[in-house]
C-alpha cells in the first residue's frame, strides 16, 4: 500500500476499518429494520405518526448514532472503491491526483449529510 | 514483467478480451455489492431531503407524499429500496462468510444464489409495496 493510500484511510489500520466497516453495518442494518417495521406496523402513516417516531428520545439518539454509523461506513467503502479502481494501472500517472479529488468529493458529501442529518434530527 | 522472463507454459489458451470473461457468480454478487454502496451514498441526499421534508411541517409531509407519488420519483425510490435491500442481504453474507459460514467453492456458489435469490424477491416487495 502506498503512502497516500494508507494516509488517507480512516483509522490508518486496514483492522480497524475492517471492524468500523462491520460495527457500522449493523447499527446500519438495524436501523433500516426499524424504519422497515415502523412502515409495516402503522399501515396508515401520517404526518402524526411519522413526527411522534422520530420525537422519541430514543429513536432521536438511535438516528445520530446511525448518522454516523453511515458517515464512517460511506467512508471506508467508498475508500475502497476508489483505491481499487483510481489507480495508476487503471488511470496513469494522474491517479494520485484524481484519486484525491475523488477522496476530497466524498468528505464534503460525508460532512454534508452528518450537519444536514443532525439538524433534521436534532433540530426539527 | 517481459514476456522472455516469463517463460510458464506457452501452450496454455489465453485470453485477453474483457468482454467474454467469464464472471463467477460470487464476482457479480460482489460488483453489485459495491455499486449498490456507491448508489447508495448518493441517494442518501434524496432520502435526507425527504425526511427533512416530511418532518417540516403537516404540509412538508403533504408536499413529500406528493413528489414521491410521481412515477419517476417511483422508479428512483424502488431503485433505492431495492439497492438498500440489496445492499443489507449481501451485507449479511458478508458477515456470515466473515464467521466462516460458505467459504468452499460450493458454499461461495449456493450463498451467492441465495443472496440474489432474496434479492429478487425483495426488489418484488418492494415494486409491489411502492405501486
Amino acid at each position: 500500500m502506498d503512502m497516500v493510500t494508507s494516509a488517507t484511510s480512516l483509522s490508518r489500520s486496514g483492522l480497524s476499518d475492517w471492524i468500523i466497516q462491520r460495527f457500522s453495518a449493523l447499527i446500519l442494518a438495524a436501523y433500516s429494520l426499524c424504519i422497515l417495521a415502523s412502515f409495516l406496523t402503522t399501515p396508515e402513516m401520517g404526518y402524526a405518526e411519522w413526527r411522534a417516531l422520530f420525537d422519541s428520545n430514543l429513536m432521536r439518539i438511535f438516528s445520530i448514532f446511525t448518522l454516523f454509523a453511515l458517515c464512517g461506513h460511506a467512508w471506508v467503502g467508498m475508500w475502497t472503491v476508489g483505491t481499487d479502481y483510481l489507480t495508476e494501472r487503471q488511470l496513469g500517472g494522474g491517479a494520485t491526483a484524481i484519486r484525491l479529488v475523488y477522496q476530497a468529493i466524498c468528505v464534503l458529501l460525508i460532512a454534508v449529510y452528518l450537519l444536514w442529518g443532525i439538524s433534521i434530527f436534532w433540530g426539527s | 514483467m517481459t514476456p522472455d522472463k516469463f517463460t510458464v507454459k506457452d501452450t496454455r489458451p489465453v485470453n485477453l478480451d474483457i468482454t467474454t470473461f467469464k464472471f463467477p457468480l460470487p464476482a457479480i454478487t460482489s460488483i453489485l455489492h459495491r455499486i449498490s454502496g456507491v448508489a447508495l451514498f448518493i441517494a442518501t441526499a434524496i432520502l435526507l431531503y425527504l425526511l427533512q421534508l416530511s418532518l417540516s411541517s403537516e404540509q412538508g409531509f403533504s408536499e413529500a407524499v406528493a413528489i414521491m407519488d410521481g412515477t419517476l420519483m417511483k422508479i428512483v425510490l424502488w431503485a433505492i429500496t431495492t439497492g438498500l435491500f440489496y445492499h443489507l442481504i449481501a451485507g449479511v453474507k458478508h458477515l456470515l462468510m466473515d464467521l466462516g459460514w460458505g467459504e468452499t467453492k460450493q458454499g461461495a456458489q449456493l450463498g451467492a444464489q441465495i443472496t440474489l435469490g432474496l434479492a429478487v424477491l425483495a426488489a418484488a416487495l418492494a415494486g409491489a409495496w411502492i405501486w
